[in-house]
C-alpha cells in the first residue's frame, strides 16, 4: 500500500475539487498567457529576424515605408506599387550598394505568390534545391517546401497562375507553368512562395502575339545590400524626385513591434495579475485547510506525525498544486499557440509551431513553483504551533 | 555477605525500577490549565503490562486532561508520569510524536479520521507516519481484524460514509493494529447502546489482549468491568 506524502497530498486536493480547480484554473491560465505571449514574441521575432537577414534597405514605390517592407521582404502585406527595372538598376549600381536582388509579382497560385526574381533571392536565404532544379527559362517555376506540401505539387506539373495575390477569379488560362524544382523547408519566407524568372511576370500579362517593350519592364521592388553605411542617409535623397523610395527593414519592424508592444505590456499585466490571484487562492486554500483540517493533524500528531510532517504535507499540497497548474499553463499556451499558428498559416502562411520550452519558459515555471511553494509555506507554518490537547478537545 | 551484595546487584541490574515494570505508572501529577486555572491533582496509580484499570469520574474531573498527561500532549506541572518507559515530563515534543505512533494506540470518544483516505488507508497511516512506510504484513493483518470486527465490506468506504458504531469499531482497529503496548480509550461507550457498549467493551479486551489498557469514562454501565478502578474527583475550588 503506498501512503507517502505527496499521495496524501493528492488525496487532500482531490477531496477538495472545487477549491482544486479554482486554484489550478487560475494558475494554468496566468502562466498559460505568460508563456504564450513569450513564445508568440520569440517566433514573431525570430520570423522577422530570419527574414531580414543581411537585407539592408528594399526599394519600392512610394508609399507606407511599413507597406513596403511586409510586402517585399516578409510577403504578408499588398506591394505599394511598381517601379522601372532601367530605374530601379541605378540606384543598385550607386557606389554605396553592393548588390540588389529584383522582385517582381502580382499573381499568385491557390494563395501563394508567384514572385519573379533571379537565384540570387534563393541563394540570399541559402535554400537548397530538394528536387529538380532552379528555374531557367520563363514558365518554369520551382517552389517553396510549404507550397509542394500544400498544394501537393510534384516536378513536372503544371498550373495556371491568377492575378492578384489571393484571388483566383482572373485566370492566365493562356499561360502555363511547370514545376522544375522543389526547395528544401529553410523557415523563412521562401518556403511559402513560387519562384520563376522575372520574364514569366512579365509575359504573362502580353496578349497572344504582343511583344514587350524591354525598357518599360517593372518591377515590384529590389531588396538592396549597402557597401557602405552612408547609403542609409544618401539613397533616399537620390530619389527624392522619382516615385521610388527606400525603407530600412529594421527600423520598420522595430516600430511595428513598438506599437504591439503597448498591447502586449497590458496582456502582460493581465496575465500577472492573474497569477497573483492564483498564488493567494494557493494561499488562503492551505490556510484554511489548517482551520477546517485541524482535527486531522492534531490526530496526525497522535499517530506518529511530526510537526515537520505536517508541516512538509500542506508545504506538498501547495507545491502540487503549483506545479501542475504550472505544467498545464505550459500545455495551455501550446494549445493556444498550436491555434494561433493554424489562423495565421491559413492568413500568411506563416507557422508558428516551435513547441519546445524556451528558457525563459524554464524560467517561469520555476518562478511559478517557487512563489506558488512560498504562498502556502507561510499558512502551512501554523501546523507547527498546533496544539493538540486544545484542538482534540473542542469536538 | 557476598550472596547478599550479589543479591542486592542482582536485583539493581535485573530487576527494573516500577515505573519501568508497569506500563503506565503516575505519582504525585498535578496540572493546571494556565496560571489562572484550578490546580487540579490526580491519584497516583499503575496499570502493569496487559493489565485493565478504569478512570472513572463525571464530568468536569478532569478526566480528558488526565488522558492527555498520559499521552503526553499535556505536560504535568508536577509530578511524575511513565508510560511504556517513556518519562513523559521530561522527553522532547518530537520524541513524544514518534512514541505515541509507535507505543500507544488511542480510541477518541469521537472517532476522528482523515476524511480524504479511505478507511484501510487511515488504518494504515500510523504505520506510514512513525516508519515512512506501510510493513508488507499489515494489509494481512488489516483484513482479518476488520474481518473480525464487522467492517471488511467497508474498508475502501470513507469515512464520513460509515455509521456511527462503524466508525467507532474503525477507530479501535486503527488504535490496534500497530500491537501498541498501551491502549488508552476515552470514553468508548458513551455514544452506545446497552448491548453494543458491552460488545465494544468485549471488543477493546479481545484485540487488546496482550497490550496495558486504559479506560476513561463516566458510563456507569461497565464501572464493574475491571476491578482496578480509580475515580477522579472535581478539584477543589
Amino acid at each position: 500500500m503506498k501512503l507517502g506524502s505527496t499521495y496524501q497530498a493528492w488525496r487532500n486536493l482531490r477531496a477538495k475539487p472545487l477549491q482544486t480547480a479554482l486554484s489550478l484554473a487560475l494558475l494554468a491560465f496566468g502562466v498559460g498567457m505568460v508563456s504564450l505571449m513569450l513564445l508568440t514574441e520569440k517566433q514573431v521575432n525570430d520570423a522577422f529576424e530570419r527574414n531580414i537577414k543581411d537585407i539592408d534597405l528594399v526599394l519600392g514605390a512610394k508609399g507606407s515605408p511599413l507597406q513596403l517592407i511586409l510586402a517585399n521582404v516578409y510577403h504578408i502585406d499588398a506591394p505599394t506599387g511598381n517601379i522601372l527595372l532601367s530605374e530601379a538598376q541605378k540606384v543598385v549600381r550607386h557606389p554605396y550598394i553592393e548588390s540588389g536582388i529584383p522582385l517582381a509579382y502580382g499573381d499568385n497560385h491557390e494563395g501563394y505568390r508567384i514572385v519573379g526574381t533571379e537565384h540570387s533571392y534563393a541563394e540570399h536565404y541559402g535554400v537548397e534545391v530538394a528536387q529538380g532544379k532552379l528555374w531557367e527559362a520563363p514558365f518554369e517555376a520551382t517552389v517553396g517546401s510549404k507550397v509542394a506540401q500544400a498544394l501537393e505539387l510534384t516536378l513536372g506539373d503544371t498550373f495556371y497562375s491568377a492575378h492578384g495575390l489571393t484571388d483566383q477569379t482572373d485566370i492566365h488560362k493562356d499561360k502555363v507553368f511547370t514545376v522544375v524544382g522543389i526547395l528544401e523547408p529553410s523557415q523563412s519566407v521562401v518556403d511559402q512562395l513560387i519562384l520563376t524568372p522575372m520574364q514569366s511576370i512579365w509575359d504573362v500579362h502580353l496578349k497572344e502575339g504582343e511583344v514587350g517593350d524591354p525598357s518599360a519592364r517593372e518591377i515590384t521592388a529590389m531588396l538592396l545590400k549597402k557597401r557602405n553605411p552612408l547609403a542609409v542617409l544618401t539613397i533616399p535623397n537620390t530619389l527624392r524626385e522619382s516615385n521610388m523610395q527606400v525603407a530600412l527593414p529594421a527600423i520598420e519592424v522595430n516600430r511595428m513591434t513598438q506599437q504591439f508592444g503597448l498591447g502586449t505590456a497590458a496582456l502582460r499585466a493581465i496575465a500577472m495579475l492573474i497569477m497573483a490571484l492564483s498564488f493567494a487562492s494557493i494561499f488562503i486554500s492551505v490556510l484554511d485547510n489548517i482551520r477546517s483540517r485541524r482535527h486531522e493533524l492534531a490526530l496526525m500528531r497522535t499517530m506518529g506525525g511530526t510537526p515537520r510532517t505536517l508541516y512538509l504535507l500542506l508545504l506538498q499540497e501547495g507545491g502540487l498544486l503549483s506545479l501542475v497548474g504550472t505544467g498545464m499553463g505550459l500545455l495551455l499556451s501550446r494549445m493556444g499557440l498550436w491555434t494561433l499558428s493554424n489562423l495565421v498559416e491559413q492568413q500568411f502562411h506563416y507557422e508558428l509551431a516551435e513547441m519546445a520550452l524556451l528558457p525563459s519558459e524554464w524560467m517561469l515555471a520555476a518562478a511559478a513553483i517557487g512563489v506558488g511553494l512560498l504562498a502556502s509555506a507561510v499558512p502551512a507554518r501554523g501546523s507547527l504551533r498546533l496544539d493538540i490537547s486544545q484542538t482534540l478537545r473542542e469536538s | 555477605m557476598n550472596v547478599v551484595l550479589v543479591v542486592r546487584s542482582y536485583v539493581q541490574w535485573h530487576i527494573p525500577p516500577a515505573y519501568l515494570r508497569n506500563m503506565v505508572n503516575i505519582q504525585g501529577v498535578k496540572f493546571q490549565y494556565g496560571t489562572n486555572g484550578a490546580a487540579m491533582a490526580f491519584p497516583d496509580f499503575q496499570c502493569e503490562p496487559g493489565g485493565r484499570m478504569l478512570l472513572l469520574g463525571s464530568s468536569g474531573t478532569g478526566k480528558t486532561t488526565l488522558l492527555h498527561l498520559l499521552c503526553g500532549m499535556l505536560r504535568p506541572t508536577s509530578g511524575e508520569v511513565h508510560v511504556a518507559g517513556k518519562h513523559v515530563a521530561s522527553a522532547s515534543d518530537r520524541d513524544l510524536d514518534v512514541w505515541r505512533g509507535q507505543s500507544l494506540g488511542i480510541v477518541f470518544q469521537q472517532a476522528h479520521f482523515v476524511h480524504s483516505l479511505t478507511v484501510e488507508e487511515n488504518l494504515a497511516l500510523p504505520h506510514q507516519l512513525t516508519h515512512g512506510h506501510v510493513p508488507t504484513d499489515l494489509p494481512g493483518r488489516m483484513d482479518s481484524m476488520l474481518e473480525r470486527l464487522d467492517i471488511a465490506h467497508r474498508s475502501h468506504a470513507f469515512p464520513h460514509e460509515l455509521s456511527v458504531g462503524e466508525q467507532q469499531r474503525a477507530s479501535i482497529a486503527r488504535a490496534l493494529l500497530h500491537r501498541p503496548q498501551v491502549v488508552f480509550a476515552d470514553e468508548p461507550t458513551s455514544a452506545l447502546d446497552d448491548a453494543n457498549a458491552h460488545a465494544v467493551m468485549d471488543l477493546l479486551d479481545r484485540e487488546a489482549a496482550d497490550a496495558a489498557l486504559v479506560v476513561v469514562t463516566h458510563d456507569q454501565r461497565i464501572r464493574d468491568r475491571y476491578p482496578n478502578c480509580v475515580t477522579l474527583h472535581r478539584p477543589a475550588p
